[in-house]
């Protein structure tokens, strides 16, 4: 765990600070009513399903939206709406949007050019950022000459040649296919470190978002639910959408008994921290991973466990996937494949078990 | 190349037979009027030796001569300011959200549904009015003529250029225009550097069509034309009526040229615009088959 979580977020200016944003499309509201402070040279991730507003919000830091109400500030300049030409952000558009009629040299140069950058300077700045994507030798090529990977390189220069004091990615890996991605978030990590500018980037890809951010946001239908460091928000998710939006999930449906208490719907009482009211309608976060599986009689006397028949089991290679069906829920129990150990057989009854560390109690 | 889509036997000869017949429909009138054109007789469908008279008569006959440089006035005049007009049209029915934009877009229609005679007899209307009222106000003597012949092809020629602008349009991104804007380009500048280019080649097909349009126009400019000015065209009908000679060959010859070349060049811009990029996919393929340096090769470098 190297610089995540120690962004000291109050105490410099923020790159970004959104206070009370809400940009409504007619009587559609894209994003509703939020509030958010990105750190200098912080990867931030703005992450939700698609439609949940996290583009909107993008657009509107980009200055190609104007926030309805509320203030957005860059650095501690109010820049509402100030038009995209005069704010100190750069966009990698979502499909790259290179300039079809435009070199590769010609596409990076564009923004430099529009800023009135001396000639014998744009030369350099424009070879030094082809050469931080590793494009040389490409420079004269067309967009439709180049390949996924080497047309998102070029979206990355174009933007980054200005020096932006914030680089905005729309989706940036979104059409690039599997293994092409995988190696562009290593990619974009290492230079967003060796740049030091800070990243906003929007995606809905829950495990590029772990992968690749010091903070997620978690947003959906307009409302930003939850901000914090990955493993927070794997950790401790908030409600019942943001665990089941990152990652696999369990969830026991239950209610609040006190604060150290929960009641699940088949009647039992377990431990379950919360600070919620006394009755509060909530779901116990079991992650597949995290739950333990024994014969019904042998649960060990520090678990908590509930029991049902074993429907089926799933064979990934490196682990086994159990499905255990109760009559009230269904869970997913994921050990990992090691030899020996408790191998029930399907239709057999089996606990479910669990620590009290390995569950959260959160809002349905 | 035998595939069973493919017609054979007698099918095969009645098809082709019938697409023989059909082109020989379409070019006959013109091989006979070319023909006749070099024609040495004063009767216009009678041969007579071959002769160039007729064109030179073309370009001796001043009022033809006259005619000829109203319609090339008209036709650039026209061409270029309902360019203009008819592109801005369409990057605002294309681009922008305003209130009456389906009323606008589909009155924009309304020039090229219209009948040419309908438009004309309103041509006729609208000047007389539109003239005496002004007269009437600014004491003027206004008189139909390059003016209002002008005026009227603008107002078809608008609808044409905004419809072949519009399709190139459509088919670019707005992505493109706010990548721009993020770069620090302008409004303008986003236009011109970004918005222009992409739609260039429709700009330009449109132009041409205006152009060929101008030119060709009988029926409106008849009625919007005065005394002091006619098109070529119209002098041309106007002729027929005065008795033919195998002058009126000629001047068709000529005028046919014109428009074939102007409808051929509108065409081959709309073929580039259309491929894109045919010569730089050779480029790209000559590029994947000599790549700058792959691994492999540095390797054999290193191991000679």
């Amino acid at each position: 765990m190297s610089d995540r979580g120690d962004h000291q977020v109050s105490e410099q200016i923020a790159a970004v600070k959104l206070t009370a944003i809400t940009k409504r499309f007619g009587s559609v509201v894209a994003v509703d009513n939020v509030d958010l402070e990105i750190a200098d040279g912080e990867f931030f991730a703005l992450l939700g399903p698609s439609g949940c507003g996290k583009t909107t919000t993008l657009r509107m830091v980009a200055g190609l939206e104007f926030p309805t109400e509320g203030s957005l500030k860059i650095f501690g300049d109010e820049a509402g709406t100030l038009p995209p030409n005069r704010r100190p952000v750069n966009t990698v558009f979502q499909d790259y949007a290179l300039f079809p009629h435009m070199t590769v040299e010609a596409n990076v140069a564009f923004g430099l050019k529009m800023q009135r950058v001396a000639k014998h300077e744009i030369t350099g700045r424009v070879q030094e950022a082809i050469s931080l994507v590793r494009l040389e030798g490409l420079e004269q090529r067309r967009s439709r000459q180049l390949s996924g990977g080497q047309r998102q390189r070029v979206a990355l220069a174009r933007a980054l040649v200005n020096r932006p004091k914030v680089l905005l990615l729309d989706e940036p890996l979104g059409a690039l296919d599997l293994k092409l991605r995988q190696e562009m978030q290593g990619e974009l990590k290492a230079l967003q470190r060796e740049v030091g500018i800070t990243f906003v980037f929007v995606t809905h890809d829950q495990e590029e978002a772990l992968t690749m951010a010091d903070r997620i946001g978690v947003m959906n239908e307009g409302e930003l639910l939850q901000v914090g460091t990955p493993a927070e928000i794997y950790e401790h998710p908030v409600n019942r959408f943001v665990a089941n939006f990152i990652g696999q999930t369990n969830l026991l449906d239950a209610s609040v008994v006190s604060n150290d208490t929960v009641c699940l719907a088949n009647g039992v009482h377990i431990p379950g921290k919360s600070d919620l009211p006394v009755g509060t309608r909530v779901a116990v976060c079991l992650r597949p991973e995290r739950a333990g599986m024994h014969p019904p009689e042998g649960v060990p006397a520090d678990q908590q466990s509930v029991v049902g028949r074993l429907e089926s089991v799933t064979y990934l290679g490196n682990a086994l996937v159990y499905t255990v069906v109760l009559d009230w829920v269904r869970l997913e129990v994921r050990r990992e494949n090691q030899p020996g150990g408790y191998r029930p057989h399907v239709g057999e009854e089996v606990a479910v078990s669990w620590t009290l560390d390995a569950i959260s109690v959160v809002r349905a | 190349m035998s595939s069973t889509v493919q017609p054979r036997g007698t099918t095969k000869i009645a098809l082709t037979a019938h697409s023989w017949l059909v082109y020989l429909f379409f070019f006959a009138p013109i091989f006979v009027l070319i023909v006749f054109s070099f024609s040495d007789d004063n009767n216009v469908g009678r041969w007579g030796g071959f002769t160039l008279e007729w064109y030179q008569d073309f370009v001796e006959h001043n009022q033809l001569q006259n005619a000829v440089w109203v319609s090339v006035r008209v036709a650039l005049l026209s061409t270029v300011i309902s360019v203009v007009l008819g592109t801005l049209a369409a990057l605002a029915l294309e681009r922008f959200k305003f209130r009456g934009r389906k009323v606008f877009d589909a009155l924009l229609y309304l020039p090229i549904i219209i009948p040419d005679v309908t438009m004309a007899v309103m041509m006729l209307l609208f000047f007389s009015e539109f003239f005496d009222l002004l007269d009437a106000w600014f004491g003027l003597d206004l008189q139909k003529g390059l003016g209002s012949i002008t005026i009227s092809h603008i107002a078809f020629n608008i609808s044409f250029v905004s419809v072949v602008v519009r399709a190139r349009l459509a088919g670019m991104s707005e992505v493109l225009e706010e990548a721009a804007l993020d770069l620090y380009a302008t409004r303008w500048k986003t236009f011109r550097y970004v918005t222009f280019p992409q739609i260039v080649p429709g700009v330009a097909g449109g132009a041409l069509l205006a152009l060929t349009l101008s030119l060709d126009d009988v029926v409106i400019t008849q009625f919007a034309a005065g005394p002091g000015a006619t098109t070529l065209p119209v002098f041309v009908f106007g002729l027929i009526r005065r008795g033919v000679t195998p002058l009126i060959n000629a001047t068709s010859v000529l005028m046919l040229a014109a428009s074939v070349i102007l409808v051929a060049l509108s065409l081959a811009f709309q073929q580039f615009s259309g491929r894109g990029g045919r010569p730089s996919l050779r480029a790209a393929r000559e590029a994947v088959s000599a790549p700058p340096k792959t691994n492999t090769q540095i390797k054999e470098g290193i191991n000679q």
